[in-house]
């Protein structure tokens, strides 16, 4: 309570910090900060970067955060696929910084990263600016590999679109299966692991089904997937034959779906050395992916294609003094979710400040939820809570956990599905509120 | 870091406030980083449908984290949840959100 009522009165004698680091004239939304305390920049304001940013004052409130984000509106991956299911809006899955700024005293600069120096602790942006930290946690979430596939390049992806990172990409897709004559099909094709929303591709099929039964009954879905399981998989497909019966189709890596080439210009995927081959009315390539461009550009991944961290505080092997959270970060048994995100965002943001006060780093535990729509009433969810083991990762604690339960009645998958409804308005509260 | 300004009067005031008051007691404790990871669903600004958990009673919180754990109390997904932690961890959660005020 001190340090709040220190702030105040710092502000009614007009201490006001927008002058204390160079180039904030960009600020889209710079607030008032002491002019005291260390200076932590945030690079990402997806979940765990607007997360970190937002504790970072909770815990600290003498801390001077800046948050760089390029977008004004961030549009969550989670809900996005409501929206391709036609029963969420593109405004329910937006989110803006104006609360991190006014209510948080988080100064957030809209702007985009080109350069991290960690030698000289400074970051420059595509604006001109060149701003100095203490500490950087970085979020950048992923990036996508498209040069693991021949025939399809990033440029394809108006046409085809991957709609893993939400916004336009959502619209697009969204419009195509609009468009779609009924009878058509549905094409999509899952990345192997690791990837971002391990659920995702099974809940997107599941909105399109839910989509294509009332609009169009005669369509087709296929997943073509690169690998043999997948999450919650049993819950999936029990729901998928329970309310789409055959409309869902779903090849294995060994099956099929192991996608070795595409045929862009003609919507066609290629596998088992040309032996299958899949036609799409709609073809949605979900690419593999790796850590966001600025943390492999920073040199963050080492010689692999995620961020190694010591997974107590989320900091860097590679650069100390660099946090990195969310899906870039290599975080033992967690998946990478929103969820996981949030709670990373946390365990960087208190390792920070402990730091700063000459702690020792706490033992982390923590959690991470996904909840799946399989129909707008029916989910289905999966739940790990997670803490350092003895040689240093994060892992799952035993007995605790795991999925719904595979013989549950419809009410517990309904209120199950009025709790998905209710995880997205808790997180993104915290998150962004 | 540009921190060259001129000090008028009212910051010369304000650092002296600052020197007396007790440096910022920015630490995070164990109990406040376990409950951070309870805030994505049960938000601490009372939003969403999860039962909010603001001032929630100390000792109500350990018999309901006990009563998922065991059974007792049935749960979508607390069940699943509660049995990640110790007696001694549940504990520590519920003093810290004892403590948080609207």
């Amino acid at each position: 309570m001190t340090n709040i009522k220190r702030r105040n009165f710092l502000k009614a004698v007009g201490v006001g910090g927008a002058a204390t680091v160079a180039g904030f004239g960009c600020a889209a939304n710079g607030s008032s900060t002491a002019s005291r305390g260390a200076h932590v920049i945030v690079i990402g304001g997806g979940s765990g970067g607007a997360t970190a940013a937002k504790y970072l004052k909770r815990f600290s409130p003498d801390l001077q955060v800046t948050l760089i984000e390029p977008s004004a509106t961030y549009y969550t991956c989670y809900g996005s696929n409501w929206v391709l299911g036609g029963h969420a809006t593109m405004d329910e899955i937006a989110q803006t910084y104006d609360a991190l700024a006014s209510r948080h005293g988080v100064t957030v600069v809209q702007d985009s990263v080109t350069e991290v120096d960690p030698a000289k602790r400074a970051v420059m942006t595509a604006g001109g600016s060149t701003m100095n930290y203490d500490y950087l946690i970085m979020s950048p979430g992923i990036d996508f590999r498209y040069d693991a596939v021949p025939g399809i390049t990033a440029a394809d992806a108006e046409r085809i679109p991957h709609a893993w990172k939400a916004g336009d990409q959502t619209r697009i897709l969204r419009s195509q299966l609009e468009a779609m004559p009924d009878g058509g099909v549905f094409v999509m094709v899952a990345p192997g692991n690791p990837f971002r929303c391990p659920p995702g591709p099974y809940e997107r099929a599941s909105m399109v089904a839910h989509y294509f039964q009332q609009a169009k009954p005669r369509s087709k879905i296929i997943i073509l997937d690169n690998k043999e399981n997948f999450s919650k998989q049993g819950l999936f497909m029990a729901g998928w034959e329970q309310h789409y019966g055959d409309m869902i189709e779903w090849l294995p890596s060994s099956r099929g779906g192991q996608v070795e080439e595409i045929d862009a210009a003609n919507l066609t995927t290629i596998s088992d050395s040309g032996l299958t081959t899949v036609k799409a009315d709609v073809l949605n390539y979900i690419p593999p992916q790796q850590a966001g461009k600025i943390a492999m550009q920073t040199g963050l991944t080492g010689d692999g294609f995620w961020c190694p961290v010591n997974q107590q505080t989320f900091e860097s092997t590679i650069h100390p003094g660099i946090y990195v959270i969310g899906d870039s970060s290599v975080a033992g048994a967690m998946p990478k979710s929103g969820h996981s995100a949030n709670n990373q965002g946390k365990i960087a943001a208190a390792a920070i400040v402990n730091a700063l006060a000459g702690k020792d780093p706490l033992s982390p535990s923590t959690a991470n939820t996904c909840y799946s729509l399989i129909t707008p009433d029916h989910a289905i969810s999966v739940a790990a809570v997670y803490a350092l083991k003895d040689d240093g990762t994060l892992g799952g604690v035993e007995g605790a956990g795991g999925v719904s339960p595979a013989d549950a009645p419809a009410s517990v998958r309904q209120m199950e599905a009025i709790y998905t409804k209710g995880w997205y308005t808790g997180i993104t509260a915290d998150i962004w509120g | 870091m540009k921190r060259s300004r001129v000090l008028g009067p009212g910051i010369a005031l304000a650092l002296a406030a600052m020197a007396l008051a007790p440096q910022a007691s920015a630490e995070v404790e164990r109990g406040e980083l376990l409950s951070a990871s309870c805030f994505t669903c049960h938000s601490i600004d009372a939003t969403g449908n999860m039962p909010g958990l603001v001032g929630y009673p100390r000792d109500l919180m350990v018999s309901q984290m006990q009563a998922f754990a065991d059974g007792s109390r049935p749960a979508t997904i607390m069940d699943r949840h509660s049995k990640g932690y110790s007696a001694a961890d549940i504990e520590l959660i519920a003093d810290y959100i004892a403590t948080l005020q609207q």
